[in-house]
């Protein structure tokens, strides 16, 4: 099987059960990725999918061979961050990390999301541009859980660079 | 997980022809993977219909649209159509799972959830649903997230879905293609079953049927609403809500359309409901006549009791808010 | 290396850290390992090898009686399956306890609870391993267990001491509760919780010749170490654990858990290295829990709000054979005054998943009880829960007659009432309402007791500045590697940048681990030392005395001379220090201190519960990092916003299965439960603590923080529901008609 990977193309044999997320944590060493439930119940593993956040643990690998991929190792290295990695950094939205890699390229299709004008349950209006305000963030962030609760500094984060890029 | 056969089809018709009574249609997979990991579902054969070109929402000619089985329910809920002419479809659907769920769940699929029954999901319980025969240990078991309604001496599960929930209320048409190439126009109040004995049939498709479209017909007058109770703010799944439609015409309840989740087997809707409340002044004693209806037969099994009172709160509430004065 | 030992007998005047010119202690830097964990190159157990077999454990799927045959056919006759392993005399039937030394409780064939680990699963990849444990057969001849803590509360037995009494009294509790002007007897349950980690439990297991290396997920190496070296008999020196980077632990990950002992039998057996992953159910089922609760509250007091009486009865559960309770009345012991005095701590034999260590152990739960009954002592007494505390605030411990540490209650209270708008609450239930919603202010006070571990690490400066910290300390999420870089930066004179810190492998000076709240203490005690020690050789060096030392961005001043500090040495200048606790520790009384405030609307019609805003204020001695102490600080203020609404870990009373074993219906909140909280800390130095001056802070957030929202959700509806979580189940029949 062939995947496009952060714009890398990769070659890999594998189980048919598979999952995207086991493809790139067992079989890539794309281990940014991480696996928390497995079952599409923390978020974890999310991963960008043409352009869509996903539950890399909740699909199989077979069926995503002609798809472009993006996992955190695409957004930004440790020496070069992009904005909302640094912004996590700077707030510390992140304690033991491991739900940060899901956090992180959760947001970044959320806030692609949140420009198309996309409403969700706590917009008042399902018309109109979406701002990104508190609750916004927070509804749009449930799908990834942070034992460590750094939700408050999650969404910090994630409010600067979205007003940044307004 | 146990493995199966794999197998991408190109065409609806080529995706029924691959079918055969150990097949599963995949699409998203939010729903059949995680079961299959667990061995709840362990089909011989996937049929991957993800790349079938049923991805569209379509206007149909009598002011209805037409929607692919294969849309997610993200761009369900976020297309402008359905968010202008049918409220209750979108917020039913931003009020279910979670953004990354939401992105690859399809409305096909999302039909077909199946129960959050912890037992169901534990294959060394005892449940009818998914081992027919060999008993329910919801019964006496915990049943805080169980059913009140329609329920049997077989099964106390729940459909654990929102959209359809609202679907319900919009009267939607599932539209199917069956193996031998015959399409089915099938109204929803006729797709789902009540568990009786036979609880692990669920619905009324055919081995290897294919859900292709769902057709939501003109958009209903007055208020829409959908109202999701639950244990967490978000990203938890409903202990009651009700999809709510109503219009008021000369002070009086012209017409209503009301559907209930968390309540039972399958989004919960009875005409009595309904009756209990057309032709009525918008009234306290007109919202609780309504939740006499609907609560009729209702029986909890402990843990659940407080769907009941839950159920009957609720209702009232959404009924306030469809008839009250706009705001 | 001899190294240089700090043992706490007496007071520390001054800290090096109050008198370093580096000044980056206290400051909220970023984390050091953030870039890593933001570029998902931070690596975690399971992710350190990549060719490696795979172990899939097995559990028990009844709850009492033993393993009468294991069928492997089918198992084996799974395409890629190598190997079942049972081994039914060294499997650990579950992980052992934070800081023992010896191994888990061993032996698998007697089955405890369901889930209890009795095989592996080894396959050449992960879904094979998968099935083939699906696969594997199991026969039992079931026994009746006990599930249910009441069912069985006549059977209860008093534990050994452990961090608190199991039992302690003074003076005459029911005499005083007879003759009291207002009493308050009242009993909370708290339900089974579960740590939930998001790195569920892994181990990477690689034998080399007579060596085990295991890449793992763990709180507190040096310990875990020996307990595997005991689990496997064979000598601790042929143990080497490495975990660089945990994703959380919460206490789950004190001790060794079942799959590291599985995948080390395996490993060596196979010759070659076996990963060994639990899924989320195993992490419910067979790590840890914090136990399930039955706590009686009496309160005697007299008109004037001053207790006369404090009585704190626990009944927990754990497994047989298992000693620790949960403390449920640790606080209780030095909170409030009051002459009359009972708490008692007993257990109740269960077969559920091991009862543990789950973050501020005792007085998460334990102020859950305590704090709503003082809250509704107040309400009895027509007084401001504020001013009752206040009222009875003791000048010294109230049981051992020794003095605090240090002891800022009053000040949090009164800070945080201040910034709360404390006076805009309606003492009246239910008097503030907007639209759906009732609205209601809650507080409660924390208190965390404060410890301390014999630690050691090295530290080596190096002739250009740089500076070098090794310990086996790990950082779960605390902001270990952080604040010990700037405990060594700030001593030695480098700036953040120049400090490396190498944490996490027992190849490391030994470190108390992260757990009780205890690491920055206690491991950042350790680099203090050892950074004297290196002071004074420069010192030395420049014939000054050690006081008279300036370091700052490489250089050294002493006087009016200035040096290079490569001048001053001719190569690393490597030194060990270590951290002893002493007589300190029996002189004061020492626990940090806080209190919490919270709003909450309560939806009149259906009972649900938002938080609308939640402070926290917090004297926990000197703040080593503004920035990581926050954020612990939010981290706990959640869980305790969790236990107070959300988290139930529910076992059928049937047969003790885990109902609710994933993480869609154990429902961890979720970023839209958690309001933007605020913590503010207040300026402390505790001297008796250690030489750096702090206490800990990781678990502060939590002693409380629930009580404050139950207080709240009374204060907004009226209703006071003393089983925890408040689900809105238990809230509808107390909410006004619709």
């Amino acid at each position: 099987m062939q995947f496009t990977i952060n714009g890398q193309v990769h070659e890999a044999d594998v189980d048919i059960r598979t999952s995207l997320l086991d493809l790139a944590r067992e079989h890539l060493g794309l281990t940014g990725s991480k696996k928390g439930c497995d079952h599409g119940q923390c978020g974890a593993c999310t991963m960008i999918v043409n352009g869509r956040r996903i539950n890399s643990c909740l699909t199989l690998a077979v069926m995503h061979q002609d798809d472009d991929i993006v996992t955190i190792e695409g957004l930004g290295g440790p020496d070069a961050l992009n904005p909302l990695q640094r912004a996590f950094v700077t707030h510390d939205a992140f304690q033991c990390g491991y739900c940060t890699p899901g956090q992180i390229c959760s947001a970044t299709a959320m806030i692609e999301e949140a420009r198309m004008g996309w409403p969700s349950h706590v917009s008042e209006r399902l018309d109109g541009d979406v701002i990104l305000d508190n609750d916004e963030i927070s509804e749009r962030m449930s799908g990834n859980i942070c034992r460590c609760a750094a939700y408050p500094n999650i969404v910090d984060a994630i409010r600067e660079v979205a007003e940044a890029g307004a | 997980m146990k493995t199966f056969d794999y197998a991408r089809a190109d065409s609806p018709e080529a995706a029924v022809a691959a079918a055969d009574e150990e097949t599963r249609f995949i699409a998203g997979g939010t729903n059949l993977l995680d079961l299959m990991k667990l061995q709840v579902m362990t089909p011989a054969k996937l049929v991957d219909i993800s790349r079938l070109d049923l991805n569209r929402i379509e206007d149909m000619d009598e002011g209805g649209l037409r929607i692919g089985a294969l849309v997610a329910n993200s761009d369900l809920a976020a297309d402008t159509r359905v968010r202008s002419r049918y409220a209750v479809l979108s917020r039913a659907l931003l009020a279910g799972a979670s953004g990354q769920l939401r992105n690859k769940a399809s409305t096909g699929g999302n039909l077909l959830q199946r129960t959050r029954c912890y037992y169901f999901y534990d294959t060394a319980s005892r449940c009818n649903k998914r081992e027919p025969g060999s008993g329910c240990d919801a019964r006496e078991g915990f049943n805080r997230i169980h059913a009140v309604l329609g329920t049997s001496e077989q099964c106390i599960a729940t459909h654990p879905g929102d959209m359809p929930v609202a679907m319900r209320a919009l009267d939607v048409v599932i539209v199917t293609l069956k193996k031998d190439g015959d399409r089915r126009r099938i109204p929803i109040a006729d797709f789902y079953r009540l568990p009786g004995d036979t609880p692990q049939i669920e619905t009324v498709l055919y081995p290897g049927e294919l859900i292709t479209h769902v057709e939501l017909p003109p958009a209903p007058r007055g208020r829409q609403i959908y109202r999701k109770v639950r244990d967490r703010a978000s990203y938890a799944f409903a202990l009651v809500s009700v999809a709510g439609i109503a219009s008021v015409e000369d002070g009086r309840i012209a017409s209503a359309a009301l559907a209930f989740g968390g309540l039972a087997h399958m989004p919960w809707r009875d005409p009595a409901v309904e009756a209990a409340l057309i032709g009525q002044p918008p009234s306290t004693e007109a919202f609780n006549a309504a939740a006499d209806a609907l609560l009729t037969g209702a029986r909890g099994f402990g843990h659940n009791d407080f769907k009941l009172p839950l159920a009957r709160r609720t209702l009232i509430a959404v009924l306030r808010d469809l008839t009250g004065d706009a705001s | 290396m001899s190294a240089h030992v700090i043992t706490m007998d007496a007071p520390v005047e001054t800290s090096l850290l109050d008198t370093g010119a580096q000044g980056i202690i206290g400051k909220p830097l970023d984390r050091i390992d953030g870039p890593l964990k933001v570029a998902g190159k931070a690596i975690y157990a399971a992710e350190q090898d990549a060719n490696t077999l795979h172990g899939v454990l097995v559990g028990a799927r009844i709850g009492k009686g033993r393993v009468a045959a294991i069928n492997e056919a089918a198992t084996l006759a799974t395409p890629g399956v190598i190997r079942v392993f049972t081994d039914f005399e060294t499997f650990a039937r579950n992980p052992q306890q934070g800081g023992e030394e010896e191994a888990p409780t061993q032996g698998v064939r007697e089955i405890a609870y369901v889930g209890q680990p009795l095989a592996l699963v080894v396959a050449e990849n992960l879904e094979a391993a998968r099935e083939g444990a699906e696969a594997l057969v199991i026969a039992y001849e079931e026994e009746a267990g006990a599930f249910e803590r009441e069912a069985h509360a006549a059977e209860c037995e008093t534990p050994p001491d452990a961090s608190t009494p199991a039992h302690s009294s003074q003076g005459d509790l029911d005499r005083a509760m007879a003759d009291a002007a207002v009493t308050i007897d009242v009993t909370y349950t708290t339900p089974s919780q579960s740590n939930a980690p998001m790195e569920p439990h892994a181990t990477i297991a690689r034998w080399d010749g007579d060596n085990l290396i295991l890449h793992t997920a763990n709180q507190m190496l040096a310990s875990c170490r020996k307990q595997m070296a005991d689990a496997l008999g064979i000598e601790e020196t042929n143990v080497r654990l490495i975990a660089p980077y945990v994703g959380g632990g919460f206490g789950s990950k004190l001790g060794i858990a079942p799959e590291a002992v599985a995948a080390a039998l395996a490993a060596r057996e196979l010759g070659r290295p076996i990963k060994a992953v639990m899924s989320r159910p195993q992490v419910f089922e067979a790590t840890v829990r914090r136990s399930d609760t039955r706590q009686r509250i009496r309160l005697a007091a007299g008109h004037d709000g001053r207790l006369t009486a404090i009585g704190h009865e626990t009944l927990a559960s754990n497994l047989d054979g298992e000693d620790f309770f949960e403390p449920a009345g640790i606080a209780t012991h030095f909170l409030y005054a009051g002459e009359n005095r009972s708490i008692t701590h007993d257990l109740v034999r269960l077969n559920l998943t091991l009862s543990g260590s789950m973050r501020c152990p005792g007085e998460a739960v334990g102020m859950l009880a305590l704090e709503c009954a003082m809250d509704e002592l107040a309400e009895a007494l027509g007084m401001d829960p504020i001013a009752l505390r206040k009222a009875n605030e003791p000048e010294r411990d109230p049981e051992q007659d020794i003095p605090f540490s240090s002891r800022n209650l009053i000040a949090c209270m009164d800070r945080g009432a201040k910034e709360f708008g404390w006076d805009r609450r309606d003492p009246t239930p239910g008097g503030r309402r907007e639209g759906e919603w009732l609205i209601g202010l809650g507080m409660a006070a924390a208190a965390r007791s404060n410890l301390m571990q014999r630690s050691a690490a090295r530290v080596t400066l190096r002739r250009d500045g740089a500076v070098i910290v090794e310990t086996d300390m790990t950082d779960i999420g605390t902001g270990s590697y952080t604040i010990l870089a700037q405990i060594a930066g700030e001593m030695l004179g480098a700036p953040i940048g120049r400090v490396q810190v190498s944490l996490g492998d027992t190849d490391l000076p030994p470190a108390a681990g992260s757990g009780g709240s205890w690491g920055a203490n206690s491991a950042g005690s350790a680099v203090y030392a050892a950074c004297e020690a290196i002071r004074a050789k420069l010192a030395g060096a420049m014939g000054a005395s050690p006081g008279d030392l300036t370091l700052k961005d490489g250089e050294a001043i002493a006087g009016n001379r200035h040096v290079r500090i490569a001048d001053l040495i001719d190569g690393d200048l490597t030194e060990e220090g270590a951290i002893r606790p002493g007589k300190t520790d029996e002189a004061f009384t020492q626990a940090a201190f806080g209190a919490h405030f919270a709003e909450v609307a309560v939806n009149a019609v259906t009972g649900e519960t938002r938080v609308r805003r939640m402070l926290g204020v917090f004297a926990a001695g000197r703040i080593l990092n503004e920035k990581t102490a926050r954020s612990q600080c939010l981290g706990g203020m959640t869980f305790g916003l969790g236990a107070a609404l959300t988290e139930e870990l529910v076992h059928d009373i049937r047969n003790g299965k885990c109902v609710n074993h994933d993480l869609a219906e154990y429902h961890v909140p979720a970023n839209a439960d958690v309001p933007q909280q605020e913590v503010i800390f207040i300026e402390e130095r505790d001297h008796a603590a250690n030489p750096m001056l702090t206490k800990g802070i990781g678990e502060l957030g939590i002693s409380g923080a629930g009580a404050a929202i139950a207080n709240a959700i009374h204060n907004a509806c009226g209703v006071r529901v003393r089983d925890y979580p408040l689900t809105l189940d238990k809230l509808l029949p107390g909410l006004p008609p619709v």
